[in-house]
């Protein structure tokens, strides 16, 4: 931040359980369930809500253009100001810091930020199909295209940097689907063996069916408020403490081969001899954690983090993603699994909700179901919003979310506090 | 006066797919031709019918891009046309047994991108000829062309470079 910003707070957070299809509703009425689920917690009414952010990605998935407004309408929120954001896999994330934005600016006093995807208008197929349009069409689409084989190629070269092996992979998909069991909005709660990952069917080498997350209808809402606003609506609001946000070249054939931009805890001779990002790292992931770091006054993240939801669309990129937000340095990534720390009960939980992997990816909403779970973690209210307190980190006073998109184009870093 | 209180639309015989009556889920079908221009990049796919592959340098810094953009990312400089090696090597790849529905009936089938020396970027392509087993970082390939050419950029692939 270049000024001081007003300070935000996060107040209330609604989501919708998570499927493969649900027909019996469509977008609207789904954000509506989450939006409700939301105002009715934190007791607010429609005279509150000062303005809104859509937050979608496709518009192919349902060949209905302007879906924002349609849900603004269907909410009762017109005729106050609203915009959509989108940003691939990142739409939530990148959404959920616009809402930030409106209320820091001074523009609002509340905002209500709510995301949404329907992707199961389409078969599994002509979805990947969508999907890939969001890589170059010239140069990357026709060859064939589909995200799991572009990941899948960085998983390979990350293997072969650092020695991460498939059975490192495989114990993120056993832990986030576990902890998913425990998640009653998660979409494919399973208990797992790394034997079972690796006997799935694969997908694209070396990622099977299980290391790769599925398509998912849902929504999410996260009602976002001023300091003045936030301690009227309830005793326990959430500080949006710092926000971050990273980019990086669409193909990625164009990534450069430099030095590692480094966070306070780390020093160039960790890293003599790293080409980076190339193609094993995600250059945005980093430059939008030290951002958010920088803001919230971060220099040791994983004694200062207790607990992070981060975009697991693939086991692998949770792992290349322990490294970018600096939890461990860079090629410890592995090692970080295998030594238990993002495990529910480790050194610090990540992604205690499930994940993308197993709460699901309806892609507008995943980065404010982020928000919202991690929001209930820092009020210590999961046992309200799950009816089981398997889940709560104990200790959760200040979390990280993290949103991401197609091969680290966009990232997203947004660093959570419980006000009290 | 015009007006016909027994208009009528004309009944036709085309019905609907109908998937489930509750809720009520039917097909809908969309289709569409783009007229897609090339442009600033349209040397490069003319080229491949030349089985040259076309890179970009930067006039100014002097980068060298395996897959050409006519502006430099790095210092915002133009670029020019630049000849690739067609020989170079395996960065990373993959082999893909599922993919979008267009390329489903193609899997299984590789992706790699490919190093080249004195370039600083990559080039991601296809390449057949060898087994999952068989590919390995490093490994030596070579730029082939289709000769009746598709008009994109599938009219270069990759094949390994040894020696039979
Ligand atoms: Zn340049």
């Amino acid at each position: 931040m270049k000024e001081k910003p007003r300070n935000v707070y996060m107040v209330a957070g609604g989501v919708t359980k998570f499927a493969k299809a649900s027909p019996e509703m469509d977008f609207r009425l789904r954000v509506k369930k989450a939006f409700d689920y939301a105002m009715n917690d934190a007791g607010l009414t429609l005279a509150d809500i000062d303005g809104s952010v859509a937050s979608y990605f496709s518009d192919h998935f349902q060949r209905q253009l302007m879906s924002g407004i349609m849900v603004q309408d269907y909410l009762g929120l017109v005729p106050k100001p609203s915009k959509r954001i989108e940003g691939g896999g990142a739409t939530g994330g990148l959404a959920f810091q616009a809402g930030y934005e409106e209320i820091a600016s001074g523009r609002m006093d509340t905002v209500a930020v709510y995301g949404f995807e329907t992707m199961s208008h389409v078969n599994t197929w002509k979805g990947n199909e969508f999907i890939a349009l969001a890589s170059d069409t010239n140069f990357d689409y026709p060859i064939g295209g589909f995200y799991t084989g572009y990941y899948a190629m960085m998983a390979v070269r990350h293997m072969y940097e650092f020695g991460t092996t498939v059975e490192q992979m495989a114990k993120v998909s056993v832990k986030n689907h576990g902890n998913a069991l425990h998640n009653p909005y998660a979409q494919s709660p399973m208990k797992l063996t790394v034997e079972d990952v690796r006997n799935a069917p694969m997908v694209s080498y070396p990622l099977t069916r299980l290391d790769v997350c599925a398509m998912s209808d849902g929504a999410a809402v996260a009602i976002l408020a001023s300091e003045d606003k936030a301690f009227e609506i309830t005793d326990h609001p959430v500080l949006i403490k710092g926000i971050g946000t990273g980019t990086d070249s669409m193909r990625l054939a164009d990534r450069p081969f430099g030095e590692v931009p480094l966070l306070p805890n780390e020093k160039p001779s960790d890293y003599k001899g790293l080409k980076y990002p190339g193609v094993h790292s995600f250059r945005a992931g980093r430059m939008a954690a030290k951002e958010a770091y920088e803001m919230a006054g971060i220099t040791d993240p994983i004694n200062e983090i207790d607990l992070i939801e981060l975009h697991d669309a693939y086991t692998s990129s949770e792992i290349q993603t322990y490294e970018d937000l600096g939890l461990c340095k860079y090629g410890e990534g592995g090692q970080f699994i295998d030594e238990g720390k993002p495990e529910l009960h480790g050194k610090i939980p990540v992604n205690p909700s499930g994940g993308l992997l197993a709460a699901g990816h309806p892609v507008g909403a995943t980065g404010i179901m982020q928000a919202v779970f991690m929001f209930w973690q820092l009020q210590h209210t999961v046992k309200k919003h799950f009816h089981d307190d398997y889940l709560q980190v104990p200790n959760a006073k200040r979390g990280l979310i993290h949103s991401h998109a197609g091969t680290g184009t966009y990232v997203t870093v947004t660093i959570m506090e419980a006000a009290k | 006066m015009t007006l016909d209180p027994n208009a009528k639309l004309p009944e036709t015989e085309e019905g609907t797919v109908v998937y489930n009556t509750d809720p009520l889920i039917v097909r809908s079908h969309y289709e569409i031709d783009y007229i897609h221009s090339y442009a600033q990049d349209s040397e490069f796919f003319r080229a491949l019918g030349r089985k040259k592959l076309m890179g970009s340098k930067c006039k100014k810094c002097g980068y060298v891009y395996a897959t050409p953009r006519s502006h430099c990312m790095m210092c915002g400089a133009e670029t020019e046309w630049y000849e690739l090696p067609l020989k170079g090597r395996v960065h990373t790849f993959t082999t893909c047994y599922f993919s979008g529905e267009e390329f489903l009936n193609e899997t299984p089938f590789n992706l790699v991108m490919v190093e080249f020396d004195g370039v600083n970027s990559l080039f991601m392509s296809r390449l057949i000829g060898a087994e999952t087993k068989d590919i390995y970082i490093g490994m030596p390939v070579r730029a082939k062309f289709r000769r009746n050419l598709k008009m994109n950029v599938t009219d270069v692939y990759f094949v390994p470079d040894v020696e039979r």
